[in-house]
């Protein structure tokens, strides 16, 4: 019990009690998510701070950039173990575009490449244990779909002119139901960005509380019991690594498919 | 009823947003593998809709989750 107390301590250290967990005894499974001010900043009357979320982005952002420019260096006709990883990756992409949106969407290519390969980094950095998990935040994913649903929308519209409203207008439904209809459609169109980011930001928030209640399952249960809970942490870990690359990957299809819908329309 | 206790239900209430999440998630597994089974040289070819599909439904879920934290700790 002494070293589990000794666990909770320094667990409690770290904040004020939290919210919701107070009483049980387990640490907070929301404190992973605090974002703590590394280098204070404050611009204009607003807190421009350096944090630990800003980091975790500048991480991302190096490690690929890092990643594509030593994989790509020889540009090897045989490519090595890294240059594969970089072509697959470029490949796995590029047939996404090409599957959902056609060879006009290569135009984007690069953009949707960026967001891809920027989520999934984010995503399985989060994993790394004491990591900070950025796209666990809904404000971060929010900027991200709302960048995508403002851009796919003037590509709409500069693409089809005023004529993209008739978007909102389906093809072969009674005249009657049309108002109904278009109503419908403007506001499933307006929830895009919403259920875009709240998708990523859930699965992401939700996957690390629960390895976070499971850990504290394996340091509560002991050396006796916690082996149980141990084996389950290590196939939950499994499942969070697909869920990682599988959002990335949700995220980037759903902005294919958007990009799809304002190029083309239906 | 104490405003504590009514919060604690109503997110317990919200959570039962995942029996829709597994129920699609499991047709859409099920069916899959029906397809699967009875086409096998198609279902690679639809590998990538699978995933499609089993992140959206379990998002639907999750939503759920989401309307029981706010619950929680936002009022």
């Amino acid at each position: 019990m002494n070293v589990i107390g000794a666990a909770y301590a320094a667990e409690d250290a770290g904040h004020g009690g939290g919210h919701g967990g107070g009483g049980t005894g387990l640490p907070d499974p929301m404190h992973q998510f605090e974002i703590q001010r590394i280098i204070p900043l404050e611009l204009f009357g607003y807190d421009a701070s350096f944090t630990n979320s800003a980091l975790f982005m500048v991480i991302a952002a190096v490690l690929i950039t890092l990643f594509t420019l030593f994989a790509m260096r020889k540009g090897a006709l045989v490519p090595g173990r890294l240059q594969s990883v970089a072509e697959l990756s470029y490949e796995f992409v590029a047939n996404m575009v090409r599957d959902n949106v056609g060879t006009s969407g290569m135009k984007y290519f690069p953009f949707i490449f960026t967001l891809f390969m920027f989520v999934l980094a984010l995503n399985m950095l989060g994993m790394v244990p004491y990591a900070f998990t950025v796209t666990s935040h809904i404000i971060v994913t929010f900027a991200l779909a709302a960048f995508v649903f403002i851009g796919v929308t003037l590509i709409g519209f500069w693409k089809h002119g005023i004529g993209f409203l008739k978007f909102f207008v389906p093809s072969g439904v009674p005249f009657v139901m049309l108002p109904l209809l278009v109503v419908i459609e403007v506001i499933s169109y307006l929830t895009r960005p919403v259920s875009l980011s709240v998708r990523l930001f859930a699965n992401m928030m939700a996957g690390h509380t629960m390895l976070k209640v499971f850990g504290s399952f394996v340091v509560a249960l002991g050396l006796l019991g916690g082996w149980a809970a141990l084996a389950f942490m290590v196939a939950f870990t499994g499942l969070e690594i697909l869920v990682a690359f599988l959002q990335a990957y949700v995220f980037a299809i759903l902005t294919c498919i958007y990009l799809n819908d304002a190029l083309h329309m239906h | 009823m104490e405003a504590e206790a009514a919060k604690l239900i109503g997110a317990g209430l919200a959570s039962i947003a995942l029996v829709g999440a597994g129920i699609g998630i499991g047709t859409i597994f099920g069916n899959y593998l029906q397809g699967a089974l009875r086409n096998p040289s198609a279902a690679p070819t639809q590998f990538a809709n699978l995933l499609l599909g089993f992140a959206l439904a379990e998002a639907t879920g999750l939503f759920g989750l989401v309307v029981a934290l706010i619950i929680l700790f936002v009022f």
